[in-house]
Formats: C-alpha cells, sequence, structure tokens
C-alpha cells in the first residue's frame, strides 16, 4: 500500500475510531448499563457520572502508560541486563559506563551546556524582550528572533555549519566567522568545530540561537505584566532604567524566569540532533544523549545504552519532581 | 515605559540600534544560507554569501576550451565564448597554472604548441594554427574576470527531480509529509477528552492523574526508545509508519492534554453549568461548548505537534528506519551533510527544502504559536 494511502486511512481510522469509541461508549452507559429510567433511574445516573470521566480518559492513560510511564520501568530493567536484555547482571553496565572516557567526556559536555545555554538564551531573550517592547517595529523583530524556533535542530546545523565552514589558508573564506575572524586581524583561518573545549560553545550556539526566541515571548509577557504603578514610583524616586529593569522590573518577574530556564535546561539534557549533525561527537564534544545513541544503534548495547537513558533520567528528575510540586499547589 | 524612553531621547536611539544589531544577529544565518541556495556551487565555493550581491572581481575555474575548427585564408580557427550567458568581463587570463593572469583582454598568446590565442574582454576566444588542431589536446584557460550578481533555480531543480541515488528530497519530503499530518491529528481527540475530564468533571483521583501528566511532560523520550522498538515488535508493528504514528501520539500527549486542560479550565463556569441545568449530558457539552470554544488552544497544540514531527529526527530514525525509502527530511539532511559535506548548492537547497513548510506554517500562525507558549508556561 501506499504511504500516502496508508496515511489518510489512519487518520480516518485513528479520528473515525476516536470519535466512535467516545459517541458509543456513553451510549452504551447511558442507555444499555445504567438507563436513566425506572425504579433505580436516579441512582444510575450517579453511577454512570461516576464511570463517564474515565471513559473520557482511558485512550489517553492508555497511550501514556504504554508510551512514557512503561518505557521508564523497562529501560530501568534493560539498563541491569547485559547487551542483548537477557542476562541480569546488576549494575555491571553503570561501572562499565563510569570507566569509560567517552562518558566523562560527555558529563563534562552537557554540564557546560546546562550551565551556558539556558543562561545565556534568557539573558538574550530578555534583553530582545525589554529592546522590543519599546519600539515600533517591536513585532516584526519578535517575529524575526522567534523565526528560528520553527527551524529543524538539524536545519539549523546547516545553517551554521556553513558559518563555521573553512577554506584552506590564502583562499576566500566562504564561512563568515572565518570571514569575519581574518578581517579582525586573525592569522590563519580555524577549524572552528574541531578545537576541543571550545567547539562545545560553537555547538551551544546553534541551540542558544533557536531557544533565544522561546525566552523573548515568555518573558515579554511577563514584563508587560509588571504593575505599572511600581515603575512610576520608582521614576520618581529618580532612578535611571538601568535601576529600572534590573531592580523593578526583574526581580518581579523572577519567577517566569526559573520557569523559562528550567524549560530550556530540558531541552538542553536531551540534545542530540545538533551533536550528531555537526560533529557526531568527535573532537571531545560528545554530549550524552548522542553517546547513548551510538550505545543502542551504533554498538548494539542495549544495556549501556538503556544505563545512559538512565543518567538522563536522573539528571531530569529534579525538575520533574519540581514541576509536579509546584502543579500540585496550583491545582489547590 | 514610554515616558522613560521619551524623555531621553539618546537612550531611545541606542535601543533602536541595539535591537537592530540583535534580530541581524539572529537573521543572519538563515538569510546567508537562503542566499547561498540560489548561488551556484563555483559561486558559493570562491566567494562568501555576503558578497553575492555586487558585482566583483574573482578567479574564476579553470575553463576548458571547446569548438569546431574552420578553415579561413589557410588558417584554422577554433572560436567560441568562454561564458554561456552572464556578463562577466574578463581582465587578466592564461593558460599555464603557474601564470594564471599572464595576459589581458584582448592580448594575444603563444601556447606552447605553438598556436595563437586571444581572449576579448566578452570572454569570445579565438584559437588560431597554420595547421590542423584535429589532434591537440584543448588547452584550459585561467581567466579573472569581473562577474555581476548571478542567482539560479538550478540547485532546486536539481535536488528535487534529479537527485543522487539515495539523495531524494522530493521522496523525503513526501515521507515526512506523511508522518506528520497523522501524528498531529490523532493526538488532539484523545487529548481533548481527557483534558475535558480532568478540567470539568469531579472523580477521586483527579489531582493525582494532572501531577502524573505535568510529570510524563518531562520524561525524555531517549527512554522510550528500546522498551518501544521492543513492544513494536512484539505486537507484529516493526518499523514503520504505523509506528512513528504511535509514538509520536504517544510522546504528544502530555503537552495536548496539559495544554488543553489548562485552557478548558479557564473557561467560564457559568456556561458549562447553564447547559447542565437545560439538561444537557458531559458529551454535548463538551462536543457543544467546549470544543468550539477550545479553538485556540487546538490550533495552538496543532502547530506545536505539526513543527515537533515535521522536524524531529530521532524518532522518524528509530522508529521508521534509515533506508533511503524510509528517510524523512531530517534524516536525508542528515546524510548529506556526512556525505555531500562540501557541496554547499546541494546541502542549502535540500536545507531550504526542509526547513519551508515549518516556516509557512509559523509566519502564518504565530499569534496561536505564541498564545499556546505562554498558556504552557507561564502557570
Amino acid at each position: 500500500m501506499h504511504p500516502a494511502i496508508q496515511a489518510v486511512l489512519t487518520i480516518v481510522i485513528g479520528v473515525g475510531g476516536c470519535i466512535g469509541y467516545f459517541y458509543f461508549s456513553n451510549i452504551i452507559l447511558d442507555k444499555v448499563l445504567y438507563p436513566a429510567r425506572g425504579p433505580d433511574a436516579g441512582r444510575n445516573i450517579n453511577r454512570a457520572n461516576m464511570i463517564r470521566p474515565w471513559l473520557f480518559l482511558l485512550p489517553a492513560m492508555v497511550a501514556l502508560g504504554l508510551y512514557l510511564a512503561y518505557p521508564v520501568v523497562a529501560t530501568a530493567w534493560l539498563s541491569l541486563h547485559d547487551k542483548s536484555g537477557e542476562t541480569f547482571v546488576g549494575f555491571a553496565n553503570y561501572s562499565a559506563m563510569m570507566a569509560e572516557a567517552k562518558f566523562w567526556e560527555s558529563m563534562r559536555s552537557n554540564a557546560l551546556w546546562l550551565l551556558f545555554v539556558p543562561a545565556a538564551s534568557t539573558a538574550f531573550g530578555l534583553l530582545a524582550a525589554q529592546l522590543t517592547d519599546r519600539i515600533w517595529w517591536g513585532n516584526i523583530a519578535k517575529s524575526l528572533i522567534f523565526m528560528p524556533m520553527a527551524i529543524s535542530f538539524v536545519g539549523a546545523a546547516v545553517i551554521w555549519k556553513l558559518i563555521y565552514d573553512v577554506r584552506p589558508e590564502g583562499a576566500e573564506q566562504i564561512g563568515l566567522l572565518n570571514a569575519i575572524y581574518l578581517a579582525l586581524g586573525g592569522d590563519a583561518p580555524q577549524q572552528w568545530l574541531q578545537i576541543p573545549f571550545w567547539n562545545n560553545f560553537f555547538l551551544m550556539a546553534v541551540l542558544i540561537w533557536i531557544q533565544t526566541g522561546f525566552a523573548m515571548v515568555i518573558l515579554s509577557a511577563a514584563l508587560r505584566g509588571v504593575p505599572e504603578d511600581t515603575i512610576e514610583a520608582a521614576i520618581l524616586d529618580g532612578a535611571n532604567p538601568f535601576q529600572i529593569f534590573f531592580k523593578i522590573k526583574v526581580p518581579q518577574i523572577m519567577g517566569t524566569i526559573v520557569v523559562v530556564w528550567t524549560t530550556i535546561t530540558i531541552v538542553v539534557l536531551k540534545v542530540f540532533d545538533i551533536v550528531r549533525a555537526m560533529t557526531n561527537g568527535q573532537w571531545e564534544s560528545q554530549v550524552l544523549a548522542n553517546y547513548m545513541f551510538d550505545k543502542l544503534f551504533t554498538a548494539s548495547d542495549w544495556g549501556m545504552g538503556s544505563a545512559a537513558a538512565m543518567v538522563i533520567m536522573l539528571l531530569v528528575t529534579p525538575i520533574l519532581i519540581w514541576n509536579v510540586r509546584s502543579a500540585r499547589q496550583e491545582m489547590r | 515605559m514610554d515616558n522613560i524612553a521619551g524623555s531621553k531621547p539618546a537612550l531611545t536611539w541606542a535601543v533602536h540600534i541595539a535591537a537592530v544589531l540583535l534580530v541581524a544577529l539572529w537573521v543572519f544565518p538563515t538569510l546567508g544560507l537562503l542566499i547561498s541556495s540560489f548561488r551556484t556551487g563555483d559561486q558559493i565555493a570562491s566567494s562568501g554569501w555576503w558578497r553575492s550581491l555586487s558585482t566583483q572581481e574573482a578567479q574564476m575555474p579553470a575553463i576548458r576550451l571547446k569548438g569546431d575548427e574552420i578553415q579561413k585564408d589557410g588558417v584554422f580557427l577554433i572560436e567560441g565564448n568562454l561564458f554561456e550567458s552572464s556578463g562577466a568581463k574578463v581582465s587578466r587570463w592564461g593558460f599555464n597554472s603557474k601564470d594564471p593572469e599572464a595576459y589581458a583582454a584582448g592580448e594575444t598568446g603563444a601556447l606552447p604548441s605553438g598556436e595563437a590565442i586571444t581572449v576579448s574582454e566578452a570572454g569570445a576566444f579565438s584559437l588560431s594554427s597554420t595547421q590542423s588542431m584535429a589532434d591537440l589536446r584543448m588547452p584550459r584557460l585561467f581567466v579573472t574576470a569581473a562577474i555581476p550578481p548571478e542567482f539560479t533555480l538550478n540547485n532546486y531543480d536539481t535536488v528535487l527531480f534529479k537527485p543522487a541515488p539515495g539523495q531524494s528530497v522530493g521522496k523525503a519530503f513526501l515521507n515526512t509529509l506523511t508522518v506528520s499530518i497523522p501524528a498531529t491529528i490523532i493526538p488532539i481527540l484523545i487529548a481533548a477528552f481527557a483534558a475535558y475530564a480532568l478540567a470539568w468533571m469531579e472523580f477521586p483521583g483527579r489531582a493525582l492523574l494532572v501531577a502524573a501528566v505535568v510529570g510524563l511532560l518531562v520524561v525524555p523520550l531517549q527512554l522510550a526508545l528500546i522498551p518501544l522498538l521492543q513492544f513494536h515488535n512484539s505486537i507484529g508493528i516493526g518499523k514503520g509508519y504505523l509506528g512513528v504514528w504511535l509514538a509520536h501520539t504517544g510522546f504528544g500527549l502530555p503537552l495536548a492534554i496539559y495544554l488543553l486542560r489548562n485552557y478548558m479550565a479557564g473557561l467560564p463556569r457559568d456556561i458549562i453549568e447553564n447547559a447542565k441545568v437545560d439538561g444537557a449530558t458531559d458529551f454535548q457539552i463538551f462536543t457543544k461548548i467546549i470544543l468550539p470554544l477550545s479553538f485556540p488552544a487546538l490550533a495552538s497544540f496543532a502547530i506545536f505537534q505539526f513543527l515537533w514531527t515535521w522536524n524531529d529526527l530521532l524518532v522518524a530514525m528509530v522508529f521508521l528506519g534509515t533506508t533511503d525509502k524510509e528517510m524523512v527530511l531530517t534524516g536525508t539532511l542528515l546524510n548529506l551533510m556526512g556525505s555531500r559535506g562540501g557541496d554547499w548548492e546541494i546541502l542549502s537547497a535540500s536545507a531550504f527544502i526542509s526547513i519551508a513548510v515549518p516556516l509557512i506554517v509559523f509566519f502564518a500562525m504565530q499569534k496561536y504559536l505564541v498564545r499556546g507558549l505562554l498558556a504552557g508556561s507561564v502557570k
């Protein structure tokens, strides 16, 4: 069957199935199981209303359980087993991983990413929000800064690889960075992506470029929510614009800044495509997600790969707990 | 806030200039690739894209002469033009790679084998000899010329309609479309019903379920790869579109439920209670009132999910496979970067085809995207 026909069929079956399920399960509940007539009408209505939420939730719960909750448990289980996932080996995968230099290299890179990407994206986002809120062409500017958000990580990798491109010494440089570097008096064109340690920063620039728009949009909304009278009071007291920004506005949107920071942190922990496309972890730029992918699909070692995935999960867990706690506070 | 800026014109100017710089920094990378995708491979390789809009003097790649011999007044002649169309102007030329600028335009030089050669400013050349040149290996010319800006659609033509084996961007485009459309539509309905239950129905364990959804929101999908691949194999789906659609549905649900629940919970209570008083069932309230009112939230999730599934590399690589037939755009790009990393004309056109659709969606539906982001994060 042609994939396009299969796609149309899937949409029809998927959407039709959903509508059918919800419609008929409701009819069965109301008309067959607990009909709202006869001697028990009142009790039946109550019973039906107790069951209905679960009818509405069932498909979502099955999908979430199977595609997100179960894999966490299964991955934990796999990480305690050998390559093929059959023999129990305890924590051997974890200790083997700890002994690998490449693992620690990934941890170091990830630590750098965690430190710099959320910080830089939030800072640039805040700057962009503050600047664009004050000018008449602010919305156009916002659109343009926000645009990279729509570009895939691989597409962004191609875009930035052109910037980092290098030609032999003497030839005309076609990469913007090398052209600028030479114009500013650099001695020889640099292989930016092959300089150990520093290449991490050139990779990070790509993600910062993508995430700044997100930070800007959220922070701009938060800045607009800052009460006008606090700012007016500050002006009357003779505060200069910088003081107003850093001492009045920023403290009031601290909560939003934290949310933006943690959201970007989660993206950073999962970063894979950019590194895969630009260096594939060579020249000491490996990150955890790509390390895991190599273990799983290049080395076909499910045990080690799962152990690496569990490390990512472990790093996400504090954010997960924090999110759940604040969501629960909000519910009350 | 305007009064602050208004009172200090210098500061207003500083703000404008800073904003221009920031926007330039964010636009230039994409612009560079876009311009490059309309240049020929030679142009891309010989000068930076930022110089493509001005006429420039550059040494062109070696050109091998070709043409038919004619005989005139006892002299054998081969004539032709070095350039196919463009209005390039020759300034210097030569036939020895060690001295590529030996002659000025219009001068005549003598080849080591005895033939005389002239190149005019417009690129017309004539090669003359007293004996037949039928057996002569045609010389190569090195030309330094001023080349006016020139753009071409050839790269797109090559990439879409005459691809090298295994690099079919057109096919990958269709594959990506096939992956992303069902993967966008299917989760919406499932999530909408669940979100309604979580927002407006009373039942024990509701708060716990909301918390669970918030928790699942951040679970890295890296964890899901192997267990789900095993699961798909065991129920007989294996690798294929069905698997990708199911996986994207599962991975998209937490965000969908979270966004929609937040939005639905904010709808006015009166409407729903009035409908209940009038005897509407939950199913009717949902389909007739909640669903139409929630359109903005549905739209913003649909955009998120579409961008995410279109741009995804990992899920497609794992659940669909990596052979030429199954490749999506991101995977094809990744391969091109590996195998033809230096062919910027191929790479830039392919990359632009892959980011064109998300960019169109982005600019057309930006309002909903921003709204969705705010609903999802500011809480």
